[in-house]
């Protein structure tokens, strides 16, 4: 099983698009292709419109890619949340570290200015 | 999960095989489950068995996937230890089986026949939603998982506000935000309770004190409420299932294994709010019971060592519950050390407050030792070295050490003599103005030679009458918990104010909020550290059950609607709180003398009557009054106020005489019990300088400092 991967080029952002579930089986192969977006001053948004359900694992890939980034002083910006991993996010404390945004196309924008 | 970065270790390949699974000889530190490259490692102790077997299941699978017996060399002394490789230890539960002998007057008790779970773990399954009614037949019930201990706790760490400053809220978790009226959005939850984090920090508290939140079973409770037939819980918990595991049933993300990080998370949004966080720990018994009760994991791991055991193998029972923990033996000290030092290095905790604690002073035969090594371990244990310790120094067999608990000058205790005393003198028993006096002090008379911290002042705690209940019921009414009014305590020291319950009476009910405001007025202006029940300070009931333990309803819940409903005592206690932060002079660490130790022409002390000066000791007197002098606070490191409180547990009013204060200062008025309240630094001048008119049943609360003076 893995998370399929999308991505595009947008306004200067990658839009990298995500589908199915981050678990422990699918985290390990997801970080990689994440980690691969991430270079030097890169502004990527993961879209997890297509994500039903994230684990404790997939919290944590998220997290450990948004510690790469800001090694790199990339930004990352999760868009799209389901109000359960919204909840979950916010009840483990995961959400705080992240820039969240509410709208691609409204994010798209800020970053193309 | 990725483990590339350092795969690099040697250790990271197996070496032998079991069935389809690779392993190697394990690391037999640290004890239970822990993540290493590659696999995970499980360790665990037993002295009496003779085989040991490590059982798999996948996530929420009634049979085992896998049993792997450790091989005869994955054992040192008498631990267990094997990495296992290729795990998804997301999807894992696990567990151990021991076979060894069943001889219960040697003290064995290994059944080859259950599935144990880990001592150790770090995340238990199998309750992961509050109450739900679990499969009874299932092979193993509290199902222990694998942790990350990474989570990401910024620049956070223990808050350690000196104990003489701490204000105490005692409250449970679930009853917390449970009532619908809590409007958070996961009730019940450590979710749920951050959300109430602004109601902490307007009332004014520095330390939550958590009823237990290691693993129990809520539903370990066999009876039922006699009129509604509905099903009666353990809803307090104070049986544990598993130390190291934070209870799943209180997080909103039980279900998916991360009550870990949510209540990691709670403590650290309570730090940034200035809020610590002590828990109140359960180590003088398990949820194991008796002989009849269930083995769980240590009865069937080695029973001789973790329970006191009679001459013929029988369970002492010094806990009132069926078993004792064998504390002072080396093995088990061992485990309660490494347990607290886990809440406190993983999930930053201020504090732990003991459940029944003289337990854990008595050797393996139950007699009480003079300097028990676990106590004096936790006391001086690095890890622990700013932790406050505080003892429930008493337990179920009559071991009674409130002010000789061995302290080794750091721990503190449950002041039980302090709550009967003020109890007992605001309902107006005569006899009592002294001790009153002492109480107020500190009791110095029980704490001589340690700081006034030793003592955690209270009226109220979980265990006993809600603050509203004390003054509503001279009875308790326990009939709900189904034993026929016969459980909970009888010595209750309560007055009803003149109708047993609800009263429609106006007299009546202002005469309880009065009898309300001075038992608080009394607690937050005495030195030593204040504790208050949650919900107290909005008039919470329990109608009149005074041991709620198994209450999972409206009784215990606290109702948010009385956040509104009592706002004018609520905002009273706010302001008492307030106060008490803002007067250095309540909070010094030394007991007060009664001697100037500064040259401030006053006592750090001096006790008044009707009369200044002139305290009436008698056994007819129900009026005291103490002053402590502002130039004394904190050893006379800092300055001041003057600070009078006068207590009028009186059907009469008085007119005070009040004392003197140096040249240039006046009295202002704080708070009077009957009258108002002024936010601290506001408060207005007296009319009359030298007098003051306490109505009956009435305290009030003074402050000397210059006149004309608006702010602090």
């Amino acid at each position: 099983m893995t998370v399929k991967v999308s991505s595009q080029v947008l306004a200067g952002a990658t839009v990298v698009a995500l589908e199915g579930e981050i678990n422990s089986t699918t985290s390990g192969g997801l970080q990689s292709q994440l980690l691969s977006f991430i270079g030097r001053g890169s502004v990527v948004l993961i879209d997890l419109t297509g994500i039903s359900y994230i684990s404790s694992a997939g919290l944590r890939t998220l997290l450990i890619v948004h510690r790469h980034a800001q090694q790199w002083d990339a930004e990352i910006t999760l868009v799209g949340l389901s109000e359960e991993v919204s909840f979950v996010m916010s009840a483990t404390g995961f959400l705080d570290f992240f820039r969240i945004a509410e709208d691609l196309d409204a994010e798209l924008e800020r970053a193309g200015r | 999960m990725s483990t590339q970065d350092i795969r690099e270790r040697i250790d990271a390949f197996p070496t032998h095989r079991i069935g389809p699974y690779r392993v190697r000889a394990g690391r037999p530190f640290p004890y239970g489950a822990t993540p290493v490259p590659g696999g995970v490692n499980f360790s665990v102790y037993s002295d009496g068995a003779d085989t040991m077997s490590l059982v798999l299941f996948e996530r929420g699978a009634t049979q085992p996937s896998a049993e792997l017996e450790f091989p005869p060399e994955f054992r040192t002394g008498s631990v267990y230890a094997m990495t296992v490789f290729g795990l998804d230890a997301e999807n894992l539960e696990y567990g151990f089986r021991a076979d060894g002998p069943f001889d219960p007057e040697r003290g064995d008790r290994f059944d080859a026949g259950k599935v144990l779970s880990d001592p150790y773990a770090r995340l238990i399954s199998g309750r992961a939603v509050w109450g739900r009614e679990p499969d009874w037949d299932n092979v193993y019930h509290y199902r222990a998982q694998v942790l990350n201990d990474d989570f990401d706790w910024g620049g956070d760490r223990p808050l350690r506000i000196p104990a003489e400053d701490l204000v105490i809220y005692e409250t449970h978790v679930r009853g917390f935000t449970r009532h619908p009226s809590s409007k958070v959005s996961a009730p019940g939850t450590y979710a749920g309770m951050r959300e109430k984090i602004p109601y902490l920090q307007e009332l004014g508290v520095n330390c939550l004190e958590l009823l237990p939140v290691f693993e129990f079973d809520e539903l370990d409770n066999p009876r039922t409420d006699p009129v509604t037939g509905e099903r009666l819980y353990n809803y307090w918990g104070y049986n544990t299932v598993s130390f190291f595991a934070p209870k799943a049933g209180y997080a909103a993300t039980g279900p998916f294994g991360m009550q870990a990080d949510e209540f990691k998370s709670l403590v650290k949004e309570l730090h940034k709010a200035g809020i610590e966080v002590i828990l109140d720990v359960v180590f003088n018994h398990t949820a194991e019971g008796n002989e009849q009760g269930p083995t769980i994991s240590f009865r069937g791991l080695d029973n001789a060592t973790y329970y006191m055991l009679t001459p013929r193998g029988e369970y002492y029972n010094f806990s009132g519950t069926g078993n004792t923990v064998n504390c002072n033996h080396p093995v088990v000290r061992d485990f309660v050390l490494s347990c607290l030092r886990h809440w406190v290095a993983e999930y930053h905790i201020d504090g732990f407050r003991f459940d029944l604690a003289a337990i854990l002073d008595r050797a393996p035969d139950g007699t009480p030792l003079p300097n028990p090594p676990l106590l004096e371990q936790l006391a001086h244990d690095p890890i622990l070295r700013h932790t406050k310790l505080i003892a429930e120094a008493w337990d179920a067999a009559g071991l009674y050490q409130v002010g000789n608990f061995p302290n080794y000058g750091r721990w503190s205790e449950w002041n039980g003599k302090y709550r009967d005393t003020v109890r007992r003198f605001v309902k107006g028993e005569p006899g009592l103005v002294g001790e009153l006096a002492t109480r107020m002090a500190g009791s110095p008379d029980l704490y001589q030679g340690r700081t006034s911290s030793a003592s955690v002042n209270f009226i109220t705690a979980h265990d006993g009458f809600s603050l509203a209940d004390l003054v509503s019921y001279n009875d308790k009414h326990n009939e709900a918990n189904g034993e026929n009014n016969n459980d909970g305590a009888n010595d209750n020291n309560s007055w009803n104010c003149g109708e047993e319950g609800p009263s429609a009476s106006s007299h009546i009910r202002r005469l309880r909020v009065r009898q309300m405001k001075n038992l608080l007025t009394i607690l937050l202006t005495s030195q030593g550290i204040p504790m208050i029940l949650a919900g107290d300070e909005v008039g919470r009931t329990q109608l009149g059950n005074n041991n709620t333990y198994c209450q999972d309803n409206e009784l215990s819940w606290f109702d948010w609607g009385l956040v509104e409903a009592h706002a004018e005592l609520l905002r009273f206690v706010t302001l008492l709180i307030a106060f008490r932060h803002a007067h250095p002079v309540l909070r010094s660490s030394d007991h007060p003398t009664g001697t100037d130790r500064v040259g401030s022409g006053y006592p750090d002390v001096s006790w008044h009557g009707v009369r200044a000066w002139a305290p009436d000791w008698a056994d007819h007197g129900r009026v005291l009054a103490m002053m402590r002098c502002g130039r004394h606070a904190k050893g006379g490191s800092v300055d001041d106020d003057h600070v009078y409180v006068a207590v009028n547990a009186h059907w009469e009013a008085h007119d005070l005489e009040l004392p003197a204060l140096p040249h240039g200062q006046r009295w202002h008025l704080f708070a009077d019990t009957g009258a108002a309240v002024h936010p601290p630094g506001a408060e207005p001048e007296l009319q009359h300088p030298g007098r003051y008119h306490l109505g009956p049943h009435s305290a009030v609360v003074l402050v000397g400092r210059a006149a004309h003076q608006t702010s602090a």
